[in-house]
């Protein structure tokens, strides 16, 4: 009846377990309680959980990205007290039996839902806008999307309290990965994570790049979008061309897991290499996808605080597609020492090395926008220049180890981990904390606390080169990656210093959520403009936050930076004489019903339910057919109820000039 | 802001030299082998090459910074600039030029650093010691096929005289990794990698497993003994071969059992080709001939690669 699902399955015996769950049992009972107790359950329902509005999306993807923030953090910290604990003969706290499960959790964690909803979140709400669209071409599809990536967060947390998850690090190499040497369900548990959020993700990059091709304003040119959108849509493309990788080498797995297929085991003419191989071929560009639109980012905000236009916007939209396209054909360089012949190990590695110009080239052009401009030190910005230095380094790291002879001593020693955090911390993190302090007035209408949020980008800057400089010094001492616990006095002050660094980390990260928390609480006294920054393009252009139609009319576009081109010109803030009625989208339940039903699948997959996995499959099939055949998907808003909502507004606007 | 800007770069500086010094005690920035020098020299040579580009930039951010903040009305200000061709093209050339001259470095240091090709104009360069090295769950054997002995978790060399090391996993994955003589590489189940090293300073060196391999990972380490002469050598094993057990298959699946904290255990008289069962025994698969055919299409490719690389290492000499 419940397959391989038994009491057992439930950790009560670990006490660490037992009291994470019980704190966030209580956390939950809390938000239920409070969410009743103010009577806001249909209205959650009814606004946000089946909304289609790509700005409501992008903030509930924030949303999950900071609740796994926390997650993952909490996993890091652990092993970092866990390395400064496990010296000298004691083998610390964490036995490797959980110590392995947390290494792999923090991983996926970090990458799958820490980073990629922050990045995805990002972009639901700002690309639309900065491409005067409505909303996306396909919103329903967003609402799924994004409860897919929810359906792969719940199935990974819920791994913690029923059963294990997986012990193989977060690439899961097979044979290891396989049924011989992991029977267990942990490895099961990271497919189907993976497998229902890896689907959101690519239902989010083909929606995407639709609405970029499709769905721009009147007058927009591709060589006009923002680069911000431009970033993303690289990134889109990575997505749509990466991402069936991983189905189909996760796919596979499965198969070798589930019906004793041999593509991966020892046994059986299987070859684990083909997995590495396919394995990276998704995840090389996957960093790639993380790291351009914060690039963009960093370009919007830099142009948008120095009061200039962005210095080489032509070389910066080619620069990102270089980066795309070489960020394809680089994948080996993860494994140089699996004994490829130098003539392949050396093309992969000067083919690493062709990155670090486009990516030069970027940072010069950041460089010269900087130059002759006026920089305004606001919080996005301190995060840009502490990524200029930080990522520079992380950048220099990063050809070092494209370089075979090096990466021979250097592979999967601490220099890489200190490598990579130094790329996607200084890089991805440090982006979307910008774009969030940047984009958050826009979104909510009102700004954040300042004062918060300087601490916590210092409290993050520090804290990162305490916590992993001394990695990189301990790679060069030879310690390699995922030891439970280390026996070499020389090892133990970095250990020490990278574990306070991260307790400086943990600072920052305490006060960011207590900005959030002043933040919302004083936000009557901190409303935002429609255009706090001075901004460049067009989602500075509309209310913050925007109404749902996003612009009463259709925004007017010349040239790049439209907004500041009709703030020059004088017609920003133009409004016809009378309103044309807005197509928008009706709000749907089929989004988050098909990804609750593809978790139970998954969920029941797991743990080999076969009758709750068929039945599962079946109610999403119906979902979507009812859905199909659903023809009120649609409908007006009439120009008096514009005239209304924009009446207010405008009234607002014109209280603001005078 | 200044005093900021400065006392990073300070600090910057003081880092680096600090993970210089650090690094000078063991690990891979203290060779005691021929390719693990050769290796340090690289890194050192690609990080100053880097340094060109890296610390201008860094430099310019915090001075662009500082110089362009809001503040200083003083400074021109420009805001419809947003080209300048000339700009552009160095941009573009400067970073190119510094990757022609590194993709170079890299692409002639690979084929010299190559670990499948035994090393030229050292001692062994015509006789290396053939070790044969099996990753197991959780432990490295090592078998002398010459000498005909075993050991578990120990591995001694002479030093002077190149090691051929011919490497296997009767499990999954592991990465064998000696830092300070140099190189790693994968070991994997049926499938043979090769790994060329030699001490040039008599020690104890660490050895491990670099790549995780499950619960007992952390306990997958090995002590590499270099002695000090072929004497020496020869005197360790006849003592190995006077004082321990044989190793036949039986006691070899005993030993590929599962063990964490393997202890050192040596063995007087190993069964002839028991690196060659173990590697073979996933390639031939009885009931089907296809599958089989393909496990010996990966070991082909392994010789042929090292015959490749062979061709490859005449063409280099004859260039010089």
């Amino acid at each position: 009846m419940f397959g391989k699902l038994t009491l057992d399955a439930i950790p009560y015996h670990e006490p660490i377990i037992v009291i994470t769950l019980a704190v966030v049992g209580l956390v939950g009972l809390f938000v239920a309680a409070s969410v009743t107790k103010m009577g806001k359950w249909g209205y959650l329902w009814r606004e946000w959980l089946t909304s289609v509005d790509h700005k409501r999306l992008g903030i509930m993807y924030i949303i999950l990205a900071l609740v796994m923030l926390i997650r993952g953090f909490a996993d890091a910290v652990m092993m970092r007290t866990q390395l400064a604990v496990a010296t000298g003969g004691s083998e610390g706290y964490l036995p490797p039996e959980h110590y392995d499960q947390i290494f792999t959790a923090h991983g996926v964690i970090m990458i799958i839902f820490m980073a990629m909803p922050m990045m995805i979140g990002l972009m639901n709400i700002v690309l639309p806008l900065q491409i005067g669209a409505r909303d996306v071409a396909f919103p329903f599809l967003n609402n799924l999307s994004f409860w897919l990536s929810v359906g792969g967060a719940v199935l990974i947390n819920l791994s913690l309290g029923v059963g294990e998850f997986a012990k193989t690090g977060w690439v899961a190499y097979p044979p290891l990965s396989g049924l011989s040497y992991s029977p267990g369900v942990g490895v099961d548990y990271y497919i189907w994570a993976l497998q229902i959020s890896g689907l959101g993700t690519l239902l989010t990059g083909v929606n995407f790049l639709v609405t970029v091709f499709k769905m721009r304003a009147p007058g927009m040119k591709l060589m006009d979008m923002p680069i911000f959108t431009w970033t993303c849509t690289w990134a889109n493309i990575l997505i749509v061309a990466s991402f069936p990788i991983l189905t189909a080498v996760l796919g596979m797995l499965t198969l070798d897991r589930y019906l004793d297929f041999h593509f991966f085991t020892n046994e059986g003419g299987g070859n684990a290499m083909m997995y590495i191989n396919l394995f990276w071929a998704w995840g090389h560009p996957e960093v790639y996808i993380l790291i351009l639109p914060a690039f963009g980012i960093f370009s919007e905000v830099i142009s948008t605080f120095t009061g200039k236009r962005l210095f080489g916007y032509k070389s910066m939209v080619w620069a990102s597609g270089a980066i795309s396209i070489l960020g394809f054909i680089v994948w080996l360089h993860h494994f140089f020492t699996m004994g490829s012949s130098a003539n392949v190990n050396a093309f992969f590695g000067v083919a690493t090395m062709i990155i670090s110009i486009p990516t030069g080239v970027k940072l010069f052009n950041w460089l010269f926008t900087i130059y002759r401009g006026r920089l305004r030190f606001a919080v996005p910005v301190l995060w840009t220049l502490g990524f200029m230095v930080t990522f520079t380094i992380g950048g220099m790291t990063g050809v070092l180890l494209a370089v075979p002879g090096a990466d021979f001593v250097l592979h999967n020693s601490l220099f890489l981990i200190a490598h990579f955090h130094n790329t996607i911390i200084g890089g991805a993190v440090f982006g979307y904390l910008a774009g969030i302090a940047f984009w958050f007035p826009k979104a909510t209408g009102f700004h954040m606390n300042e004062r918060l949020g300087k601490a916590a980008f210092w409290f993050w800057q520090i804290g990162f080169y305490v916590a992993f400089m001394p990695l990189y010094v301990l790679g060069f001492m030879g310690m390699t990656r995922r030891l439970n616990h280390t026996d070499n006095p020389l090892w133990e002050p970095w250990l020490y210093l990278a574990a306070f660094g991260a307790g400086l980390i943990l600072i920052g990260v305490v006060c960011q959520l207590v900005q959030l928390f002043v933040s919302i609480r004083d936000r009557e006294q901190n409303k935002a403009e429609g255009d706090p920054w001075n901004g460049h393009t067009l989602e500075w252009s509309t209310t913050s936050p925007p109404p749902f139609y996003n612009f009463a009319s259709t925004p007017i576009v010349e040239g790049i930076d439209a907004y500041t081109t009709a703030k020059e010109k004088g017609y920003a803030g133009w409004r016809p004489e009378k309103f044309a009625p807005i197509h928008m989208p009706r709000n749907t339940s089929a989004g988050i019903l098909m990804a609750g039903f593809l978790t139970v699948m998954g969920f029941a997959l797991i743990w080999h339910i076969w009758w709750l996995a068929g039945a599962s499959f079946v109610a999403t099939i119906v979902t979507l057919l009812v859905r199909a055949y659903d023809n009120d998907v649609d409908y007006y808003v009439q120009p008096d109820e514009i005239e209304r909502i924009e009446g207010s507004a405008a009234g607002a606007k014109v209280a603001e000039q005078v | 802001m200044k005093d900021r800007a400065s006392s990073l770069v300070r600090g910057g500086i003081l880092l680096l030299l600090t993970v210089v010094m650090a690094g000078c005690k063991d690990g891979v920035l203290d060779p005691k082998g021929q390719v693990a020098a050769d290796v340090k020299s690289l890194i050192i040579t690609a990080t100053l090459l880097m340094l060109i580009v890296v610390i201008p930039v860094i430099v310019l951010t915090l001075v662009f910074a500082w110089k362009y903040r809001a503040s200083n009305t003083k400074a021109t200000y420009t805001p419809k600039w947003a080209h300048s061709t000339k700009i552009e093209l160095v941009v573009w050339l400067v970073p190119c030029l510094i990757i022609i001259v590194l993709g170079t470095l890299t692409w002639r240091s690979t084929h010299e650093l190559d670990p499948y090709q035994p090393l030229k104009g050292v001692a062994g360069e015509e006789d290396p010691l053939t070790v044969e090295v099996v990753s197991l769950d959780w432990k490295w054997l090592f078998i002398y096929p010459e000498q005909h002995i075993a050991t578990v978790n120990k591995l001694v060399i002479p030093a002077h005289r190149q090691v051929a090391f011919k490497i296997t996993s009767d499990s999954v994955m592991n990465s064998f990794f000696i830092p300070q003589l140099g190189s790693q590489i994968y070991s994997m189940a049926g499938m043979e990698t090769k790994l060329h090293l030699i001490a040039d300073e008599p020690g104890t060196y660490d050895g491990f497993s670099a790549n995780y391999s499950g619960g007992g990972f952390t306990g997958m380490n090995f002590k590499t003994d270099a002695l000090a002469s072929e004497a020496d050598f020869d005197a360790w094993v006849e003592q190995v071969r006077a004082g321990s057990e044989p190793l036949n298959q039986a006691r070899y699946e005993q030993l590929a059992e599962r063990s964490i904290n393997h202890p050192v255990e040596t063995f007087s008289d190993v069964e002839p080709g028991l690196f060659t069962t173990i590697l073979q025994q996933y390639m031939t698969m009885p009931s089907e001939g296809e599958e089989g055919m393909h496990g010996m299409e990966m070991h082909e490719e392994a010789s042929m690669h090292g015959q490749e690389s062979a061709d490859a290492d005449k063409q280099h000499l004859a260039q010089e």
